[in-house]
């Protein structure tokens, strides 16, 4: 029992901490193939949260892993059209960054 | 119970999600009849909204179980009285829109890509506003955030291509914050259905913790004041046909869902301080909007701008839920009236900049006076903006004004009038060299009907004037928490 609580504890920390830096990382690199992977461990902070939830102390709910499962097909798309939209971005403004003032004109 | 549900049919719940999704379906597979098939789309749309608007008025809210399947297990669709209110303004605007876009896009090589984005877009705000459940209303919202960043986008060109970016990396941010309030929910009362989760939850640490993360997450999804950044290169680069769709509606996708959360999990959290916390942050957005509104020089960036500030005044909906029972209704209603209002100036918006070949404010005034219908669309939406009698606008903030005053909460009536004066500002800045004597030239060919859709919808935010206490009564039949407001 005990130890149960504990790995649930241990998903739900690092959860939390996968969150916390993913958040970091989206906000503070300038490079956007590291946002969107930043974007990626945000989801699976999430997800590890979510995992959590499946574990109880007798039986294993199975709706966790379905959420979580269309959880990482939602990330998957949201990926492909950020990595997509970054090409475009790298091809029309030659940099994968986004510039610090947008220009006027 | 899964054959009662079956044999039960299609509910109006259930149409009104198809008929946009299938619509999406045959424009991507027959790229070149999309203008048509939107049409189609648009009306029986407007038609099936109907339909559940009037069953919601006559009959109450329905609750429709998918696949026979009931709340615990399945997910339920609740058309109330808030979603099929939210769901006719987008039915309505969105019909203008594509008769608008019908001219706009016209024979373009890409205009396929438009109208399967459009439709759905459509498809998954249906979907949201219809949505009982915390999953499946992040599902929606993530649907949402794709196809409007990707309408964005669709303008090419490095301005609006970054400006898409943003949006979307902020709306992921956004959209993560808010499934983590959900796991967290879930966590806690094993429940993922609203109404069952209203009944669940206990004010605590967890649940304070939930609402600032799903309300945090939503605000920037809002654009609500410090988090308002993307908001005016974004629409203000996207397409003109697309404009009007993301600042007139999808904005509002993400405060509904604000609204519904706290009606029905968070009632008890809410406090006065949080209610001043949440008004100022909405009279600092109605300030600074307005003043940047001032200073833009072209357009499209001064509408949006405009939106920036319209926005501050959904944040009332807090100190208006506190002090006076059913007080949100009033935001609600400034919602539909500026959703009216701003499709219509982007809108017109779009047709000057296509007809000028740019949108240097100071240079439209022989534009404006040689496409009088446009600059007379304009006008009538400016009026609603800064709340002019014989407008939604007007009995929306006199709504607001009373809401208020009746709920001795008389500051925040002091916010919508000075924002309307500055909203009277920028629009009379807007407008005037239009009155001034001088030449007129049509500039460059207009296909006609994104003239006469923008007058149209123009028309719409004067008859919604009319429909203040029907708007008001089908939003009492909204289902909330059992602490409800």
């Amino acid at each position: 029992m005990i130890t149960e609580n504990l790995v649930g504890e241990i998903y739900l920390v690092c959860g939390a901490l996968l969150f916390v830096l993913g958040v970091h990382a989206l906000v503070v690199r300038p490079h956007l193939l590291v946002k969107v992977l930043a974007v990626n461990i945000m989801g699976s902070g999430v997800f590890m949260v979510l995992l959590t939830a499946a574990s109880g102390p007798d039986l294993i709910d199975p709706v966790p892993h379905a959420l979580v499962i269309t959880g990482i097909v939602v990330a998957v798309c949201a990926s492909a059209v950020a990595l997509a939209l970054m090409l475009k971005v790298r091809a029309a403004t030659g940099q994968a960054r986004l510039p610090s003032e947008a220009p006027e004109d | 119970m899964p054959i009662a549900g079956l044999t039960g049919g299609l509910s109006w719940a259930a149409l009104i999600v198809i008929v946009p999704l299938v619509g999406a379906l045959l424009t991507g597979l027959w790229p070149r009849a999309g203008g048509w098939v939107a049409l189609v789309v648009a009306l029986l749309t407007l038609g099936t909204t109907l339909g559940g608007a009037l069953h919601v008025w006559w009959q109450g809210p329905e609750i429709h179980a998918l696949g026979g399947w009931e709340a615990p297990l399945g997910i339920a669709l609740v058309l109330d009285g808030l979603a099929a209110f939210m769901l006719l303004l987008t039915s309505v605007v969105g019909l203008f829109v594509t008769l608008y876009a019908l001219g706009y896009v016209g024979r373009q090589e890409r205009s396929g890509r438009f109208w399967v984005l459009w439709l759905w877009l459509w498809a998954a705000m249906n979907a949201l506003y219809l949505s009982g459940d915390v999953f499946n209303l992040y599902v929606t919202l993530e649907l949402v955030v794709l196809a409007s960043v990707a309408l964005v986008a669709l303008a090419s060109g490095g301005p609006a291509l970054v400006a898409s970016m943003r949006y979307l990396l902020l709306s992921l941010l956004g959209s993560l914050a808010y499934l983590m309030g959900v796991a967290l929910l879930y966590g806690a009362y094993g429940a993922l259905d609203l109404i069952t989760l209203a009944e669940q939850v206990t004010p605590g640490h967890l649940l304070m913790m939930v609402a600032a993360l799903m309300t945090v997450g939503l605000m920037a999804k809002t654009a609500l004041f410090p988090l308002h950044g993307w908001l005016a290169p974004g629409h203000g680069s996207a397409p003109a046909a697309a404009s009007p769709i993301l600042s007139a509606l999808v904005v509002k996708v993400s405060f509904y869902l604000m609204l519904r959360l706290w009606l029905t999990l968070f009632p008890d959290l809410a406090t006065p301080a949080l209610g001043v916390l949440m008004g100022g942050l909405g009279g600092a957005a109605v300030i600074w909007g307005g003043i940047m509104a001032m200073a833009a020089d072209r357009l499209k960036p001064f509408v949006a701008y405009s939106t920036v500030a319209q926005v501050g005044y959904l944040a009332l909906f807090f100190p208006f839920m506190l002090a006076v029972p059913g007080g949100w209704r009033a935001v609600v209603f400034f919602a539909a009236a500026h959703a009216c209002a701003k499709a219509t100036v982007f809108m017109a918006a779009g047709t000057l900049q296509r007809a000028a070949g740019h949108d240097r404010m100071s240079e439209l005034a022989d534009v404006m006076r040689g496409r009088p219908i446009s600059s007379f669309a304009m006008g009538i939406a400016g009026a609603g903006l800064v709340g002019l009698p014989f407008t939604g606008g007007f009995i929306a903030k006199w709504l607001l004004v009373e809401t208020a005053i009746a709920g001795d909460v008389w500051p925040w009536a002091v916010v919508v009038v000075v924002g309307g004066l500055l909203a009277g500002a920028y629009v009379f800045r807007l407008l005037g060299p239009a009155f001034l004597a001088g030449r007129g030239s049509p500039g460059r060919p207009i296909a006609g009907i994104m003239e006469w859709s923008t007058l149209g919808m123009a028309l719409v935010s004067i008859a919604l004037g009319f429909a203040g206490a029907a708007s008001l009564q089908l939003l009492d039949a909204t289902v909330t928490g059992p602490g409800g407001l």
